[in-house]
């Protein structure tokens, strides 16, 4: 976040490094971040933010996990504890995980497809802004949640925010009203961006891209931006209506007169599932841009990718009410939500499989990047699983709001999402600062990490599948399940520690690091073609391409893809 | 613009929907049959979509002084059915007591109508910024693909003031 501006612009060919550029004042060095356009700068301002908010909501999961650790604790009191879990969810899915997904959205898309920016520049600030003070809004609760008067406090009603539990009656201040507010100001920069995504993706392609020779990280995102428009556009409706609710006496979800809570359900779970998919389709964007490069080969059935992809979006958009099986639903909604539930895991298993076959008979390298990719096929696959066990709806009934569910949100978010993003974060680490990361650390991040996840998120499930709910913020002893608790708890001080190591790498790296030179991968995507860092015009011509794999066409004159595809 | 478009729609969909919904089941008075249809602003704010239209095509020609005669109807066709709105809430709040936290109706009816008129609102002072532009000569044929934007819009409002209009004063009684 404190790169000299000039070093940007200094190009560093051939990856020598360039000549010391002489220090500018810091104020001005602020000035030219914060009012940037540049699509690259703005998406390191977007995954520094998103950092940031991860490091908050692990403090908070931290200090749940150190509340659970045994029966009768009493680390934190009750309140504070469903502060901690709102606060945790929001913060993770809103101002962690949407943010850094965009940010390298907003870094890789326009690289490589071979624009030079972003189609709407000042769009795309507008909407980093918006998201950020959106995450400003929520934790200003903090001081701010009785209108500065009284105590400030965080909202408590957990991030989904059921009705009628979110009316004035029952959540009286203003902490509510943060939560609302914080949400419909992040909505609004979400749907720039994701307006923004998909105008560049249509119109901006270099010369020779056509849609079927794209990489595959651009598809995933044009259905990504696409599902938020349409998903996060039904939350800021339905944030709409709870602020007539409790600001004009409204009644949509009144029940009193006549209002319903299940249609807050309905409103929440609408953006609420597609949400996930706009979080995993980034993660399968990385995965499939790195599991080619380090088996040395091509991506394995690159149609098949695309049309499971475009399968997932729309099929994604009609599972919404699995969330909602315990409050007793028709038969018929039963049966259709089940079945478009299971209907998804075929093209997600398309993906799998494909993902496979791309490693299979590779030159398979265990770099960090890659570490990380494969671990992601492991416990991607599991969550799945444990998602068609869910989606049954008698086992559903069973298990709906016990923490087997809460273990199987986080295999996917966790062991899913947040691994692939740490492969995406090596894996890209030398381009965005031209320096190289440093393996064995990676290694060590990598190892804590998931040895951690799988203590934690493993056993996870057993509690659950024993019958605690999740949301308690404390538990008899004798029921079975205080030695998984504390298993679970001891996960968690491992991935602090591998959070820890990764910090500490990338600050390291970024000062220290070895330069990486353009292209240290030997990759095959127009991103490989510019200098690291890329210069503001990021080509200085507009390449052309005749493939799906520009660079090996390149280095490769005698035996070019274009010659199979 | 279309990206945009699409987000808007989805956000009406579901005040639509919440419409549908609770058609009929608020506990207390008054019901759908207060509501008069308002079927002359309707017609003006369709034709305005005419105007915008050919506003456009004029500009697209080269003529500018009928693109800006043809703008200028087109915010007055919106204004006037802005207007109408304004009396058609006053009559109900003053006369029939209906206020939006009177019951279901009161609070689906205008959050969905107030959101159309909200949007309305937003076009009118886009309209009439493009039209200024245009008094002070700093409009030309070549500006001609960014003002149908503005128009892409209005006709967006439009289409949602056909659906909005079937679902409240047709379906709706």
């Amino acid at each position: 976040m404190t790169t000299d501006p000039t070093a940007v612009t200094t190009t560093r060919m051939g990856g020598r490094p360039a000549a010391l550029p002489a220090r500018r004042p810091f104020v001005d060095t602020l000035h030219d971040w914060v009012t940037t356009v540049d699509h690259k700068r703005l998406g390191i301002l977007y995954v520094g933010y998103g950092l940031l908010f991860l490091v908050f909501g692990g403090i908070e999961a931290t200090v749940m996990r150190v509340q659970l650790v045994r029966p009768h604790n009493d680390f934190v009191a009750p309140q504070t504890f469903n502060q901690l879990f709102t606060m945790h969810g929001t913060t993770m899915i809103f101002f962690a995980a949407m943010p850094i997904v965009f940010g390298f959205a907003n870094y890789l898309v326009p690289l490589m497809i071979g624009a030079r920016d972003m189609a709407f520049p000042r769009l795309n600030a507008f909407s980093f802004w918006l998201t950020a003070f959106g995450g400003l809004f929520l934790y200003f609760s903090l001081v701010g949640g009785y209108g500065l008067y009284g105590m400030g406090t965080a909202p408590d009603v957990g991030w989904f925010a059921y009705a009628p539990l979110t009316a004035k009656t029952f959540s009286p201040g203003h902490a509510t009203d943060y939560w609302t507010l914080s949400l419909l100001v992040s909505g609004f920069g979400s749907i720039g961006t994701a307006v923004n995504i998909v105008a560049t993706i249509v119109c901006m392609r270099c010369p020779g891209m056509t849609l079927g020779k794209m990489p595959l990280l651009a598809w995933l995102n044009l259905v990504m931006a696409c599902l938020v428009i349409l998903a996060v556009s039904p939350l800021t409706a339905a944030q709409l209506m709870l602020l007539v609710d409790r600001y004009l006496g409204g009644h949509f979800f009144d029940t009193q007169a006549g209002g319903s809570a299940a249609i807050w359900m309905h409103f929440f779970w609408i953006f609420g599932h597609p949400e996930v998919y706009v979080l995993v389709l980034p993660a399968f964007a990385f995965v499939s841009e790195i599991i080619p490069v380090f088996s040395r080969k091509a991506l394995f059935g690159y149609p098949a990718m695309v049309a499971a992809t475009v399968a997932i979006g729309f099929i994604g958009m009609s599972v919404w009410a699995h969330h909602m099986f315990t409050i007793g639903m028709s038969a018929g909604a039963n049966a259709f939500f089940v079945l478009s539930t299971m209907a998804i895991a075929v093209p997600t298993g398309i993906k799998i499989f494909n993902w496979l076959a791309t490693m299979w008979g590779g030159t398979i390298s265990f770099k960090a990047p890659m570490l990380f990719c494969t671990a992601f096929l492991f416990q991607f696959l599991v969550a799945g699983l444990t998602g068609v066990m869910l989606s049954s709806a008698p086992v559903d009934w069973q298990l709906g709001s016990s923490y087997f569910v809460v273990a199987h949100f986080h295999y996917v978010i966790v062991g899913g999402i947040l691994f692939a993003v740490f492969a995406a974060f090596y894996y890209w680490f030398p381009k965005v600062t031209g320096r190289m990361y440093g393996e064995s650390l990676a290694k060590v991040h990598f190892w804590l990490f998931a040895i951690g996840f799988h203590l934690t998120f493993d056993f996870m499930h057993v509690p659950g599948l024993l019958g605690m709910p999740r949301r308690i913020y404390t538990y008899e002893p004798g029921r079975g399940w205080d030695a998984w608790n504390l298993i679970v708890t001891i996960g968690v001080l491992f991935q602090a520690a591998g959070i820890l190591a990764f910090v500490v790498n990338l600050v390291r790296s970024y000062l220290r690091g070895r330069p990486a030179g353009h292209d240290p991968w030997d990759a095959w995507t127009l991103e490989w073609s510019t200098s690291s860092p890329p210069p503001e015009y990021n080509f200085p011509t507009l390449p052309v391409v005749k493939s799906r794999r520009p660079l090996w066409d390149l280095k490769h004159p005698e035996d070019p893809d274009w010659t199979y595809e | 613009m279309y990206g945009l478009i699409a987000a808007e729609s989805a956000i009406f969909v579901i005040f639509v929907v919440a419409y549908l919904f609770y058609a009929g089941k608020s506990v207390a008075g008054p019901t759908p049959e207060v509501l008069h249809a308002p079927w002359v602003p309707s017609i003006c704010l369709l034709s305005s979509s005419w105007t915008i239209h050919s506003a456009v095509a004029a500009l697209r020609r080269g003529d500018v002084a009928s693109f800006a005669r043809r703008w200028l109807a087109t915010i007055v066709l919106g204004v006037v059915f802005l207007g109408a709105t304004a009396r058609e809430w006053r009559h109900l709040i003053v006369d029939e007591g209906l206020t939006i936290r009177t019951n279901l109706l009161g609070t689906t009816y205008y959050s969905l109508v107030g959101l159309h008129a909200f949007h309305v609102t937003v076009g009118l002072v886009v309209l009439t910024a493009v039209w200024l532009f245009g008094a002070f000569g700093r409009v030309a044929p070549a500006d001609a693909e960014r003002v149908s934007l503005v128009s892409m819009y209005w006709h967006f409002v439009d289409v949602v003031w056909v659906v909005v209009f079937s679902v409240v004063y047709v379906i709706g009684r």
